[in-house]
């Protein structure tokens, strides 16, 4: 699939948004000073609204965008939409009650963590539900964006804490470190067996032809490049993607790890960490595209 | 509405014919000339006369070849909407601007509500959906909807374009739900199939296959032999008794 | 939002619907225009029309593009910069005629040989080769010489028809079609319909080409034949049904000269010749009365073999059984030939097994009764049911006249010409050789200031007929009916521009040409050929050709290289006659012409092509374009279709006629005949009647019916040529008899090709070239989707065909190591071309393929300098030289059929090798740039289609313009 950095961006980010409110709103940043709720809730409210707005930007009728809410009862993008919207609701509702009342009830403080992870579910679900793309239609797919956004939103909060300043506990750091190990450990485990046996349909299943010997396409349909091709027909050579991989685990995880170890206290420190990791969650999302297939790439010769 | 509707009775749909398609791309261009003034939006060509040209087209015609050799088998293959039962195309769109029909099972965009997003043709294992580049919306087989109801056509031309102009009547159209029309005695008599079916889509439109055909090294059945030898007295001898029969 | 969108049912489609022909290829279909506030909304096929039955192609149901392509040009110009630099200035219609008048008007009245005439894909020969009798030039040709000549030479001269325009496949009642190499549109509609009809009746159909897509992809048996060889292929076919005795005797006696008395008497004068009474008739033994009689003589048991002496001492025998000593040979044996023609023995007698099968388990009868022309009364209409068609793939070979003949001869030994379930011929055929007129053009029928004395293009029966001078030289700028090429019944349109360069036989002054893309795709060397354009004579410094004139519709490569440019108009806004005296539309049960009719009218400064020849012949006063008065006789092609009448009573249009338009066939000129035409649908069309359906060649009800018509004046009735005398009468002069005798270097290949009897030998390049060198065939095949060069102007077709790749085979591909996208370079003789690879199966494993004419030069057809075309497509006509590799005797030997002229364009041979790995990924020759004349409109970057009459939330582009 074509990597639209558009999308790329809005996973990311958001994703990143959502963790972060998640830990948020289970209180391991203090939210004591007005400038610290509206900074970190403005922090957070950017990251999940810029997110967001990087989604319209694919659409053709972005104008139109409003209409995405309203089939979530079969769609899982309205769904994301839907809960994205009440996510930001319930922060913002968060939000204002610790300002004006306090820290929030447990329950609530839970629940609004929960709406957080369901959203980022239903992002995952947009892809991981298409049977049409063999890679994204595992149940791995949806664990790692969740693990994903946890563990960006747990270096969040590590920088957040060094930001400003609010003491950081060594259990905290290796809560950190096994985070990005184990979703890098899983999105690992991921690109070795998601989709590794194919959508289950071939070009004798795609096409009928049985019992006549492999079959192969010899003439496209059209000789320049149409909407599908462009969309779904993107490839990208094992070697090239073997090494972005590598990129992606050292940026995202690797570096990051390090610097948490070695300067776990330092704003700047962990703050670069962050960066790094958004780069290599960054890669990351853009294999997620690059290497995924369509299966209406065997119409245009694929095997599988 | 994206939540697929009741199954209807009527499920309309084609059979194409792959015994039969030789590639021509009548049906293909056609469909661009009805539906580029018909349906929604225009199907715009991006660089039309440029470097890049790339239109949006509802139905497409692939060649593909089967085997080795002398028995290799060249197959052409039109791909369009399958006016899928179980739609995914359907389920994902996030607008309603995607729906099926409950009338006649014909899946449709509606323009003015679709946004765009392109889910509908990822989630379609057919590559049946195009997005076009000029109106920013999914443009797809539309079964010829502002044909086969059309009063303003003649009742032997409410049929969708790329049946009508199909030189070897390779596409067939009719109600697959109604297992005595044309189209599903067709279906059953050549035993027709599903597009991948393990997509679990329950296409609608089905596709007869190829008849089958000797091997390239199937034994010869002998000529009649109606020469004693094949040598000339033989020969003579053969044409002057038939001559003779013939009086 | 739960509710359902309601669609509107029943939207507006069209304002109105005008009915007229496609002119996308040359199958000629009836169309149903749909406008809309003046534009065109839809194109589709018209159900009533009897050649397509409301089916249309892909290049039909473009025609909305094709209508208002940018490349169309917009007024006459006249070239300001040197040739070929496609500098322009638009210049009003009096000066572009006042300007080609001037330059022809001398030309009549000193020496109109001076001109060259040549039209390219056009129909209106009729009126083109008449009026270059009328100006008097014997230089005119339609492309049939670079085309298919081979297969209407081929079958007019052996069964007095030809496949495609003049024969049909009994599509409703055959069990068993064969199809050798057809290029798709000859003919494109009724071929698919009739494979559909056929498939889905259950019946064989068996496809003999190397390429195995198409109409092949669906075929029972598909033999990849290595080309060239379909000869060898099909007279091993005849040997294993004759010495099989699958072969129908009585039909070869009775329709066929089998039984015809051929004199032995070698190295006399009649060697060879048919043995006739002093009526000049053709004799045959009764094997009854043991008697010689006429061959036309009633109720007559011929006898097939047997020896007459004559009184000289010769003897005559029954060419049936020269038949059997040439055919019964061990040399057509199955496997004999089976490597050389890439067929395995086994399958070539299976192929003879299924022709037989069909042809004799199958037999249909029809209880017709009819009488024939020899006076016999039959009860039953007999029918072998085997039917052939073959074009190009036969055709454009130096040995395609004799396959030609071989295949015919096939037919005929099956019984299955002219019968249920076989090959048929549509009217105004069959007509036998004799029954066309010969071509005029020697000296003595030349006369500056007058009309020729017969038209330009015919039948020659024998030496005396050709084209020549006193010493023998050739008369025609091309050489047809000389003995390069006697029986070139179409020209060597192909030969033109090189001959006129190399001033052999002689230069011209003028070149006139319609619809020729000889700058590009229509020509062999095609860069040898935009030099020979732009030559320059060394001492005068003129160009070589002086003066070009050249008329089309579009923005060609070849508009470049004209001198004066006549624009056409585009198909909806013309009057055309697809007629009877042209090439007809008929079907084997009826009749049939057609019109175009201006639907829209221009919206710039064009004429239709054939009303501007009428305008200038008027300018000339050619007969018959001017009244008595000197002012013209016809206001435009229009009034000519109406009124002109090429004999009392027979016009271009056959329906309509008479006072009152009920006349069909003869009738006097009829002012309203257009708009009937025009209320009939855009065609007209009458049954055959059923006595009169099959076996035309002799059946007196329709010998009676086709005079009534018109097609001839009198009964034409005849036996099918299987031995041709014609043939061997040039033979018996190369062999130094006669008046008329071929020059030396010309004697050993017309005894060895001109056989009566049809034969093969390799063809010419083969043989020319060392075979282990260039060890594979090259060959293109015409795309469904596009015909010629005019479907990359067009946006839609060229997504389909933007470029086009080598095909392989695996096998090939394998062994020079490259696979599906690489490069390679295809090396010829004459040139060579660097092009993508692509792989498939379905070849022959000795040939390499390609789609013709998608490659196009930059700047050419208002395309991007930098489009798919210009950068990844490509000719093979770089390769192909018009003429054969030099021989060392300072000759020119074209690369042609050596009987009539035919371009031999798939005898091409090539060697193939991987590019390296660091050339650019572009192929190669490419070309300079041509300028744009000026005046064209500039193609949108966005094309929306129809945007006015849809809904549209964008009504401007939003991506990018």
């Amino acid at each position: 699939m074509r990597p639209a950095w558009s999308i790329i961006f809005f996973t990311s980010i958001s994703g990143l948004g959502f963790g972060l409110a998640a830990w948020v709103v289970l209180g391991f940043i203090d939210l004591v000073h007005p400038q610290q709720i509206f900074g970190v809730g403005g922090l957070v409210m950017l990251l999940i609204g810029a997110g967001l707005l990087s989604s319209t930007l694919h659409l053709g009728h972005p104008e139109r965008a409003w209409r995405a809410l309203s089939q979530w009862r079969s769609s899982w993008l309205s769904r994301e939409g839907v809960l994205a919207v009440l996510a930001m609701l319930a922060l913002a509702g968060w939000g204002w009650h610790v300002f004006a009342i306090g820290t929030p009830p447990l329950w609530a403080n839970i629940a609004a963590a929960l709406l957080m992870a369901v959203t980022v579910y239903a992002t995952s679900m947009i892809y991981a539900s298409l049977k049409t793309v063999a890679r994204w239609h595992h149940p791995l797919t949806p664990i790692c964006y969740l693990m994903f956004a946890a563990a960006g939103g747990l270096l969040a909060i590590l920088w957040l804490q060094a930001f400003l300043g609010q003491g950081q506990s060594d259990a905290f750091e290796l809560a950190v470190l096994l985070a990005l190990a184990s979703a890098w450990g899983v999105k690992l485990v991921w690109w070795q067996i998601a989709g590794a046996n194919g959508s289950g349909s071939t070009l004798a299943s795609a096409t009928g032809l049985v019992g006549l010997g492999e079959v192969r396409s010899i003439m496209p349909p059209h000789t320049s490049e149409n909407y599908l091709q462009h969309e779904m027909g993107f490839v990208i050579a094992r070697k090239h993607a073997s090494r972005l991989r590598l990129v992606a685990l050292g940026l995202g995880g690797g570096l990051p790890c390090l610097l948490v170890i070695m300067d776990g206290g330092s704003a700047m420190g962990i703050g670069l960490a962050l960066l790094l990791h958004m780069a290599g969650v960054f890669v990351e999302r853009w294999l997620f595209f690059a290497e995924a297939k369509h299966t209406v790439s065997i119409y245009y010769g694929h095997q599988h | 509405m994206t939540s697929l509707p009741e199954p209807s009775a009527i499920k309309l749909g084609l059979v194409i014919d792959l015994d039969i398609c030789v590639g021509c791309q009548a049906c293909v261009v056609n469909c661009k000339e009805w539906n580029t003034s018909g349906y929604g939006a225009p199907l715009s060509d991006s660089d039309a006369y440029g470097a890049q040209p790339s239109g949006a087209w509802l139905n497409r015609v692939h060649t593909f070849e089967a085997g080795t050799g002398a028995d290799a088998k060249v197959v052409h293959f039109p791909k369009s909407c399958l006016h899928c039962e179980d739609a995914p195309c359907v389920t994902v769109c996030p607008t309603g601007a995607s729906f099926k029909r409950s009338e006649d099972g014909i899946v449709l965009v509606n323009e003015d509500w679709c946004i765009g997003c392109g889910l509908c043709a990822w989630s379609c294992p057919y590559g049946a959906r195009e997005m076009d580049p000029a109106e920013g919306v999914m443009k797809k087989c539309t079964l010829c909807v502002d044909r086969i109801y059309n009063e303003n056509l003649p009742s032997e031309d409410q049929v969708p374009a790329c049946v009508r102009t199909c030189p070897t009547n390779a596409r067939h159209y009719g109600d697959l739900g109604d297992p005595n029309s044309e189209v599903s005695l067709l279906v059953a008599a050549r035993s027709g199939f599903d597009l991948m079916p393990e997509q679990n889509t329950k296409p609608v439109n089905k596709y007869l296959p190829p008849r089958p055909r000797r091997a390239a090294n199937d034994t010869p059945m002998s000529l009649l032999a109606m020469a004693d030898e094949a040598t000339p007295s033989g020969f003579w001898k053969w044409v002057d008794s038939t001559l003779e029969k013939l009086g | 939002m739960s509710v359902e969108p309601i669609v509107e049912r029943s939207p507006k489609v069209a304002d109105e619907v005008k009915k007229t022909t496609c002119y996308m290829c040359a199958c000629r279909c009836g169309i149903d225009v749909h406008l809309r506030d003046g534009k065109v909304r839809y194109i589709e096929g018209n159900r009533d029309h009897p050649v397509n039955k409301g089916v249309l192609c892909a290049k039909g149901s473009a025609g909305i593009m094709q209508h208002y392509s940018p490349a169309r040009l917009r007024s006459p110009l006249k070239r300001v910069g040197p040739r070929g630099s496609g500098q322009f200035e638009e210049i009003s219609w009096e000066e572009a005629l006042t300007t080609a008048t001037g330059w022809l008007a001398p030309i009549r009245e000193t020496d109109p040989k001076k001109l060259a005439f040549f039209t390219g894909r056009d129909q209106s020969q009729a009126l083109t080769g008449w009026w270059a009798q009328q100006v008097g030039t014997p230089n005119f040709a339609a492309h049939g010489g670079f085309c298919s000549v081979n297969m209407a030479a081929g079958g007019i001269y052996t069964i007095g028809g030809a496949f495609w325009e003049f024969g049909s496949p009994d599509w409703d009642l055959t069990e068993m079609f064969v199809l050798f190499g057809v290029a798709e549109d000859h003919d494109s509609n009724p071929i698919k319909m009739g494979l559909g009809k056929l498939k889905n009746r259950g019946k064989r159909v068996v496809s003999v080409n190397p390429v195995q897509t198409g109409y092949a992809a669906i075929s029972d048996d598909w033999y990849g034949v290595t080309p060239g060889t379909d000869g060898l292929l099909i007279l091993s076919l005849i040997r294993e049904l004759m010495q099989s005795g699958n072969i129908d005797v009585d039909y070869l006696r009775r329709y066929t000269n089998a039984p015809w008395l051929v004199i032995r008497n070698p190295g006399a004068a009649d060697d060879g010749l048919f043995l006739r009474d002093d009526d000049g008739k053709p004799q045959i033994l009764d094997r009854n009365s043991g008697k010689l009689v006429a061959s036309n003589s009633r109720s007559v048991a011929a006898q097939l073999q047997g020896e007459v002496k004559l009184d000289n001492g010769a003897i005559a025998v029954p060419s049936f059984m020269l038949m059997a000593e040439a055919y019964l040979d061990d040399a057509y044996n199955p496997d004999v030939i089976a490597g050389k023609v890439g067929i395995p023995a086994a399958r070539i007698r299976q192929l003879a097994a299924d022709l037989a099968e069909a042809a004799f388990a199958k037999e249909i009868v029809i209880n017709q009764p009819w009488t024939d022309w020899k006076g016999e009364h039959h009860e039953t209409m007999i029918g072998r049911p085997v039917s052939m068609h073959a074009m190009r793939g036969i055709s454009a070979h130096s040995n395609g006249f004799q396959t030609c003949r071989a295949l015919h001869v096939l037919q005929l030994i099956l019984g299955s010409v002219e019968v249920p379930g076989g090959f048929r011929f549509k009217p105004p055929y069959p007509k036998p050789a004799e029954a066309h007129p010969k071509p005029a053009g020697r000296p003595d029928q030349v006369t500056p200031g007058k009309p020729m004395a017969g038209a330009p293009l015919g039948y020659v029966l024998g030496p005396d007929d050709l084209i020549i001078g006193k010493d023998g030289a050739p008369q025609r700028i091309d050489k047809a009916f000389s003995w390069d090429a006697p029986m070139s019944a179409h020209g060597l349109m192909h030969m033109v521009i090189s001959n006129a360069v190399a001033g052999d036989p002689y230069p011209v002054d003028v070149l006139f040409m319609y619809m020729a893309n000889m700058a590009w795709n229509s020509s062999m060397n095609t860069r040898g050929v935009m030099e020979m354009l732009t030559a320059k004579d060394d001492e005068t410094g003129e160009y070589k050709i002086p003066k070009i004139i050249y008329s089309d519709a579009y923005q060609s490569e070849m508009v470049a290289y004209a001198d004066l440019i006549l624009p056409d108009t585009t198909y909806l806004e013309r009057h055309d006659a697809i007629s009877l005296l042209d090439r007809p539309i008929c079907e084997a049960d009826g009749v049939a012409d057609a019109i175009r009719w201006p639907v829209l009218p221009p919206d710039r400064d064009v004429r239709g092509f054939q009303s501007v020849l009428l305008d200038i012949g008027a300018r000339l006063g050619l007969p018959g374009m001017v009244n008595e008065d000197g002012s013209a006789k016809y206001a435009d092609y229009g009034d000519y279709i109406v009124n002109h009448e090429r004999k009392p009573g027979i016009g271009p249009l056959a329906g309509f006629r008479g006072e009152n338009g009920k006349a069909e066939g003869r009738g006097s000129p009829n002012p309203a005949q257009l708009d009937a035409y025009i209320e009939n649908g855009g065609f007209w069309h009458t049954e055959i009647p059923d006595a009169a359906k099959y076996y035309k060649m002799a059946n007196v009800a329709y010998q009676d019916f086709a005079v009534e018509m018109g097609f001839f004046d009198s009964p034409q009735p005849y036996d099918f040529q299987i031995y041709s005398e014609v043939l061997q009468k040039f033979r018996l002069a190369a062999e130094g008899h006669g008046n008329v005798q071929p020059p030396e270097h010309l004697r050993a290949r017309v005894k060895q090709c001109f056989t009566p009897l049809p034969s093969w030998y390799p063809p010419f390049e083969g043989s020319a070239i060392d075979e282990d060198e260039f060890p594979i065939h090259a060959l293109t095949q015409r795309p469904m989707a596009m015909y010629h060069s005019w479907g990359s102007q067009n946006p839609w077709l060229r997504q389909i065909h933007g470029h086009n790749p080598m095909f392989l085979s695996q096998t090939l591909a394998t062994k020079i190591g490259v696979g599906e996208g690489d490069w390679i370079w295809v090396t010829s003789h004459h040139g060579k071309i660097r092009v993508p690879v692509a792989v498939m199966e379905g070849v022959n494993e000795h040939t390499i393929w390609t789609w013709n004419a998608i490659g196009k030069r930059k700047g050419a057809w208002q395309l991007d300098a930098d489009a798919p075309e210009v950068k990844k497509g490509f000719l093979l006509n770089h390769l192909i030289h018009e003429l054969l590799p030099p021989k060392g005797d300072g000759m020119r030997w074209a690369n042609s059929d050596p009987i009539t002229g035919q371009a031999a364009w798939f005898d091409l041979r090539v060697k193939i090798e991987a590019a390296a790995e660091d050339e650019p990924a572009e192929v190669a020759p490419q070309f300079d740039q041509i300028a744009s004349p000026p005046g064209l409109t500039k193609p949108e970057a966005m094309l929306r289609y129809g945007l006015e009459w849809t809904k549209s939330a964008t009504k401007k582009s939003k991506k990018g313009q």
